[in-house]
């Protein structure tokens, strides 16, 4: 490998590593799927996002550990393209990850 | 998918140069337009997720050692919109061997799709760019290095219309039929002809149909596609995974078939509740066993599995640490007609996921 790749690879490990120690910084609460709602109501949404992440998300992997709450969205997009979600779904997936 | 996405890493033939630059060029042009996006919602910052992971694996006596970084960007635009791509960078070494000290090194750099989705309900989902074929379930399910068990993929994994495992043109995907007790998944894709060096692409189309059964956490599915250019060619694909509630353990398997060869692979993976829940420390641990057999039925080998028939048995242990870290052992067994030998593999793999910048928090 020449030097010119070396540096462009080197570049963009650093952007990476650079973002992530920037994003872990800015991370203020972790996101994380809670067990403990406040109310009924809550604990039936918690209870129906837990069944869409159970049926769709987990067949193939486990909940990531922890997460910012700004990206909850954007994951959950992420798996309604990937696992074919209504907005509903949509919905109570965001509420599991952000009771 | 990553070993076929590796092959061409092994094969020289393109330049590397060339398509490292346009790599890292694609990947900085998604990141620039990620800058750009302007999201209503305060929980739908864009992401940076992946994985980032150190490898070595000693087959039939030959060591290599691998680092490697999989960035994932997605971005949503608006309310149906959604952008996403994933790279892949890997710098692999080996020792010389002989008398010759030092390692010899070489690398491959490259964008494992770049697709738009549109998500128009959930039974319509279009999807234009570079995307991740459909065919069975390894390529676009399992191939991320923080999802896979295996540090490699199975025999049969490059086995679809496309080598690369990736598709250029568009793909129609969704939920067909929804109901309490099952449920249909569907897609349907068209792939153009591509000689570019970072979007290179085979003309061909195909699906993908899967029936899921939540109270029996049981799912089936059929694939198919075929190949649109020179000798035109079917490949049939069908797969069935099973997750019992409450236990812990899976079974994943597929069978693929071309016009020169196929084969199957069943793989079972296991972490116990029995002790503390899957966070204490023996719930992390998670023993994985693969078998998987090709056998060819033509001496013509363009599909990407072995040349001869193959048996392979992988026997893994995995280890869940806190905080996204994962390690991957295993020992492998293969047996063909030109030799037996052994594949040993150990790799730790870190998954992260965060905001692609920093934003005030809402």
């Amino acid at each position: 490998m020449n030097s010119k790749n070396l540096r462009l690879m080197a570049l963009v490990v650093a952007l990476v590593s650079a973002l992530a120690v920037s994003a872990q910084q800015s991370i203020a609460p972790q996101a994380k799927p809670s067990k403990d709602p406040a109310g009924k109501q809550s604990t039936q949404k918690q209870d129906e996002g837990e069944r869409v992440f159970q049926q769709h998300c987990s067949r193939c992997h486990t909940a990531p550990d922890g997460f910012s709450p700004r990206i909850a969205g954007t994951i959950v997009r992420h798996m309604r393209v990937r696992a074919s979600l209504s907005q509903h779904e949509e919905e109570e997936l965001l509420h599991f990850f952000n009771p | 998918m990553r070993s076929a996405m590796f092959a061409p890493m092994l094969d020289l033939s393109f330049n590397l140069r060339s398509r490292a630059a346009a790599s890292i060029r694609g990947f900085l042009l998604v990141l620039g337009a990620l800058s750009t996006v302007h999201s209503g919602f305060a929980l739908d910052a864009p992401l940076i997720s992946g994985g980032v992971g150190f490898f070595t694996q000693t087959n039939a006596g030959s060591t290599t050692y691998y680092p490697i970084i999989e960035p994932l960007l997605a971005a949503p635009m608006g309310q149906h919109i959604l952008v996403e791509s994933r790279a892949s960078l890997v710098e692999f070494f080996s020792p010389n061997g002989g008398n010759d000290p030092g390692y010899n090194h070489s690398h491959f750099i490259g964008l494992t799709y770049l697709q738009s989705d549109f998500i128009a309900s959930r039974h319509f989902t279009l999807v234009a760019g570079e995307y991740l074929i459909p065919f069975n379930t390894y390529n676009d399910r399992l191939s991320p290095i923080w999802i896979s068990n295996f540090q490699d993929g199975p025999l049969i994994a490059n086995l679809s219309f496309s080598s690369t495992g990736s598709g250029l043109g568009g793909m129609l995907r969704g939920n067909a039929i929804q109901r309490n007790k099952y449920s249909v998944d569907y897609s349907y894709y068209y792939s153009a002809r591509s000689v570019n060096a970072q979007f290179g692409a085979s003309k061909g189309n195909g699906g993908r149909a899967s029936l899921y059964l939540p109270d029996q956490h049981l799912e089936m599915g059929l694939s198919y596609n075929r190949l649109l250019q020179g000798t035109h060619e079917n490949f049939y694909g069908a797969h069935a995974w099973w997750e019992p509630k409450d236990t812990g353990f899976r079974l994943r398997s597929e069978f693929g078939r071309a016009h020169h060869a196929q084969g199957y692979w069943v793989e079972a993976d296991y972490r116990t509740k029995a002790f503390g829940g899957l966070d204490s420390a023996i719930g992390r641990i998670e023993p994985v066993f693969r078998i998987q057999q090709t056998f060819r039925r033509d001496n013509v080998v363009t599909d990407g599995l072995p040349p001869v028939n193959t048996q392979r048995a992988d026997f893994g242990l995995d280890y869940n640490f806190p905080h996204n870290v994962r390690i991957l052992s295993s020992y492998a067994r293969q047996f063909s007609s030109t030799g037996n030998h052994n594949v040993w593999e150990t790799g730790i793999v870190y998954r992260f996921l965060f905001p692609a910048w920093k934003g005030k928090q809402q």
